[in-house]
């Protein structure tokens, strides 16, 4: 009885999701395939930000999928459909934006960050080893150093 | 002094940041298509499929394209909005059914209205991928020489059309006139 209650609910776990799980795999062409996905997942899906082509099952994202596939089987390169999709969408559609004038802050502007980082770093520690520096004691600090020793109570000094 | 200012004027600097940053919608994506050639296109008419309308057709006008389906939501709020806006007749609006079946479309059309001078069918979404649409609706203004001047993502709503496309509209016509 528990297990065909198991069986059951083991059953109940599989979901739509799973049994339809990669969006039409064109098995004509292995080759084809392979570019595709490996294209489509350098680029952004607009409808859901946050997936690559590769992984969307928006309508829009299966429409670019096969527009990527026709391109690729009419011999096109990866930098022509790029482009091809940049001059549409914008840079948005790459996760990896091209480095333009308009990407530069994007691009440099971490390390940019850094540089100043460091450089605030730098000068703070500087700034506290100098503070720490110890300079001699002069004659007169020296004999009064003694003297307040020697008024310790309870202690003998040299 | 100083170490307290410091602290505080970055703070504030990224509370600024932070703050345009809520302001914007992240969907809202700048076409690189702005005063590019709007893309050509041949495509079946919804309502006499035997027909065909091209951008070609528009060639000397200033013109609306409205990209809608039967299936977005958001277009089923903007519609009555369109329909005042075709009223007003200050630039004839064009459809791009996208994606969607033929007797959807023709159904909607009869139950909420048509603002369009026409539409034309894009049943497989090639020619909005031409034109960058990632979501419906989106609304382009082209001009006289097949331009596309101004793109919006979203519904139109009553501010972007008397703020905005009016406005281009009214220059673009002015712009033409003074041209011939």
């Amino acid at each position: 009885m528990t297990r065909l209650l198991f069986l059951s609910l083991l059953l109940l776990c599989i979901t739509p999701s799973m049994i339809a799980r990669d969006a039409q795999p064109n098995a004509d062409d292995p080759a084809v395939e392979q570019r595709l996905h490996k294209l489509s997942q350098e680029l952004r899906c607009l409808v859901c930000q946050n997936e690559t082509l590769a992984d969307s099952r928006a309508d829009l994202a299966e429409d670019l999928r096969r527009e990527i596939r026709e391109q690729i089987k009419a011999g096109k390169s990866d930098k022509e459909i790029i482009q091809f999709l940049t001059a549409r969408y914008g840079q948005f559609i790459l996760y990896r934006p091209q480095v333009t004038p308009t990407t530069y802050l994007l691009w440099f502007g971490p390390f940019v960050l850094l540089l100043g980082g460091l450089f605030v770093l730098f000068h703070f520690i500087k700034q506290r080893r100098d503070s720490f520096t110890e300079k001699p004691l002069t004659a007169d600090e020296h004999r009064r150093a003694q003297e307040l020793l020697a008024s310790l109570p309870g202690k003998e000094t040299s | 002094m100083l170490r307290y200012l410091i602290p505080l004027a970055i703070f504030l600097v990224l509370v600024v940041f932070l703050f345009i940053g809520l302001g914007r919608d992240p969907h809202e994506v700048p076409s690189p298509l702005i005063n590019k050639a709007a893309p050509t296109f041949r495509l079946p008419q919804l309502k006499e499929p035997a027909k065909t309308f091209s951008a070609e057709d528009m060639r000397g006008k200033v013109w609306v394209l409205n990209v809608w389906a039967s299936w977005c939501v958001s277009c089923r709020d903007e519609h009555p909005l369109l329909i005042d806006y075709a009223k007003w007749g200050i630039v004839p609006i064009y459809g791009l059914n996208w994606k969607d079946k033929r007797e959807d479309a023709l159904a909607w059309l009869d139950e909420l209205g048509d603002p369009y001078v026409l539409s034309v069918s894009d049943f497989d979404g090639r020619i909005a991928i031409d034109y960058g649409v990632y979501g419906a609706p989106e609304t382009y203004v082209i001009d006289q020489g097949g331009t596309i001047r101004f793109k919006q993502i979203g519904a139109v709503t009553p501010q972007v059309w008397s703020d905005k496309i009016i406005p281009l509209v009214q220059e673009l016509n002015r712009q033409g006139a003074s041209a011939k």
